[in-house]
């Protein structure tokens, strides 16, 4: 079970659109960037007066994986190992976003693989973006 | 005295900048450690304050001078290997009690200011130069060697001093609570440990070249076995116990490709250098040990963690920045000490460099030849991180002292001990010094 979030001021247009089963992004409309995870400034442009949130198509491919067997996090412990994936965006590949992989056998991750993004519910039922494989 | 931060301008972050105009004419002389210590028990013989200080004092005594001659004091105020003094735990009156002590009563004991410093070494009465520097005494060096090179002081104690509590690191905080905030949500909540960046890179190395974790084998069997070769260090002074191929490809996953082994040892230490002005050095107790350049590497990955393809863009810019800087080419390095903690930075490092003239892909093969300080081809001779625990400052005292000819042990015999290089820690995000024994 992952821990719980709690939406702070930056984060929290993400989260609330979480638990509407969709994914959001940050964008500077000025620079025409996504980046992620969100920030009080864009990156390219270093202003925060055009920062938006835009949505994104909820596809992406497999770029790497790992396999924790050590997890700092306690509520993860009894879970392991399992697979911690990196996923990128076909909205922007440049956007990569971690994954489980809920459903792919641990290590045995078929990287390049086509992914689509899922909600589960976390510790005190704020819903997360997960990613499974199209078969 | 305020002291703050190093600005960017002390750093050689840009290709095409040229030869160092200090090239050669600022020098290594003295070098000073603490013992090492799994874990802090809690004595103040034993914080990290009292081992600051004793490193600094043995740096001093090293170079031959006496106190009143410094003038300057570069050093990294962070001292955590990950742990931090529990908010609920009383603090060590007994501890506090035996210094004197600034506004913060965790300074000396969890972090460290030259306030500190100054109130506990009245030796030191001549300090009119003192700057911060983030994270590393990879980054501290390059700020003392501009320092000294642009006239801000003339003899500079350089430090970096790590504590470390009882625990296991990383486990405590938030990361041991029901719920986090959003921000941090983003990128811990997958529990990722410290080193599976590094092992995504090197899972993606090995699928691009066709390697294997297994081939890494000798690099760390050579790392341990110098390691045991550095009386400074932690596995030399307290577990002398050499690593077989056994012990390291059957150890435990810690984020598969990583293993046990590839991970470092959290542990208390402290070290120092003196640096000074080539002219100044020549009447030290110590050979001195020129700087030909340092380079910084500040790339920042566009996503949560660098693709091989940043990381080996991002080493391979270092290697150039390195050599331009020096005045060098790749022919020239008698031996490179570049960063291993965690093992899975090293074959981007000196990838990077071109080291021995190998190229991408290539580093894992290289291993399997003669690596040893007997050999040819040394790599890593002071063990790094591997070898000695997790200092970061191996790297360094080892390259300055091969240079001096006195390593002991380690000493390299298979090529002369000319000119060398060592810096980290990661590849998107270090800094490098290049050093000779002679100035030109």
């Amino acid at each position: 079970m992952k821990q719980g979030v709690i939406p702070d001021d930056l984060t929290a247009p993400f989260w609330s659109a979480a638990n509407e089963s969709k994914l959001v992004i940050q964008n500077c409309s000025q620079c025409d960037r996504l980046q992620h995870p969100p920030a009080a400034d864009c990156g390219l442009c270093k202003s925060g007066d055009n920062l938006e949130w835009k949505e994104m198509s909820g596809t992406g491919r497999i770029y790497n994986y790992g396999v924790v067997h050590d997890c700092p996090i306690r509520l993860l412990q009894d879970d392991q190992p399992f697979n911690v994936a990196v996923i990128m965006l076909d909205d922007d590949p440049g956007i990569q976003m971690y994954s489980h992989l809920p459903g792919t056998p641990v290590d045995d991750v078929p990287v390049g693989s086509a992914v689509e993004v899922v909600f589960e519910e976390s510790a005190n039922g704020q819903k997360i973006p997960e990613w499974k494989v199209v078969k | 005295m305020a002291t703050g931060y190093a600005p960017p301008s002390m750093y050689r972050s840009q290709e095409g900048m040229g030869i160092w105009e200090h090239r050669g004419k600022v020098a290594a002389v003295g070098v000073g450690h603490s013992p090492t210590e799994r874990r802090w028990d809690e004595r103040p013989e034993t914080s990290v304050g009292a081992w600051s200080i004793m490193a600094l004092r043995n740096a001093i005594a090293d170079a031959g001078v006496s106190p009143d001659q410094v003038d300057g004091l570069v050093i990294v105020p962070a001292t955590t290997t990950g742990a931090f003094w529990p908010k609920d735990k009383p603090l060590p009156q007994d501890v506090i009690n035996s210094f004197v002590q600034t506004d913060d009563p965790l300074d000396g004991i969890a972090k460290l200011s030259v306030e500190w410093l100054l109130k506990n070494m009245p030796e030191l009465t001549n300090i009119n130069y003192s700057v911060y520097a983030p994270v590393c005494m990879s980054n501290a060096l390059n700020v003392a060697a501009q320092a000294v090179g642009d006239g801000l002081a003339h003899t500079v104690l350089v430090l970096k001093a790590w504590h470390n509590l009882e625990g296991r690191y990383y486990q405590g905080g938030q990361n041991a609570q029901e719920s986090i905030a959003g921000t941090s949500a983003m990128t811990s909540l997958w529990g990722a440990p410290a080193c599976y960046g590094t092992a995504l890179q090197f899972a993606e190395y090995c699928r691009k070249y066709g390697k294997d974790h297994d081939m890494m084998t000798p690099f760390i069997i050579n790392s341990r076995r110098n390691g045991l070769m550095f009386p400074e260090g932690y596995w030399a002074q307290h577990r002398p116990e050499e690593l077989t191929a056994e012990d390291y490809q059957l150890a435990r996953w810690i984020a598969k490709p990583a293993n046990l082994f590839d991970n470092d040892i959290p542990i208390m230490c402290a070290a120092s250098y003196l640096f000074t002005t080539a002219e100044r050095a020549k009447d030290m107790k110590q050979k001195p040990v020129y700087i030909l350049n340092h380079a910084d590497s500040d790339a920042v990955p566009r996503g949560l963690t660098p693709t091989l393809e940043e990381v080996e863009a991002e080493c391979a810019l270092t290697g150039r920045k390195i050599y331009e800087g020096a005045g060098i080419t790749v022919d020239d390095l008698s031996f490179e000490n570049m960063y291993d903690g965690f093992t899975q930075f090293h074959q981007f490092h000196i990838e990077g460099l071109g080291y021995r003239g190998i190229e991408l892909g290539e580093a894992l093969d290289f291993y399997q030849t003669d690596i040893s300080i007997e050999g040819p081809n040394p790599v890593s001779p002071s063990g790094g991180n591997i070898g000695s625990g997790r200092s970061r400052f191996w790297m360094h005292t080892d390259s300055i002292q091969q240079l001096q000819g006195r390593a002991g042990g380690r000493q390299i015999t298979g090529v002369n001990a000319e000119i060398g290089v060592s810096g980290g820690p990661m590849p998107l995000g270090g800094n490098y010094t290049v050093w000779s024994a002679t100035p030109d």
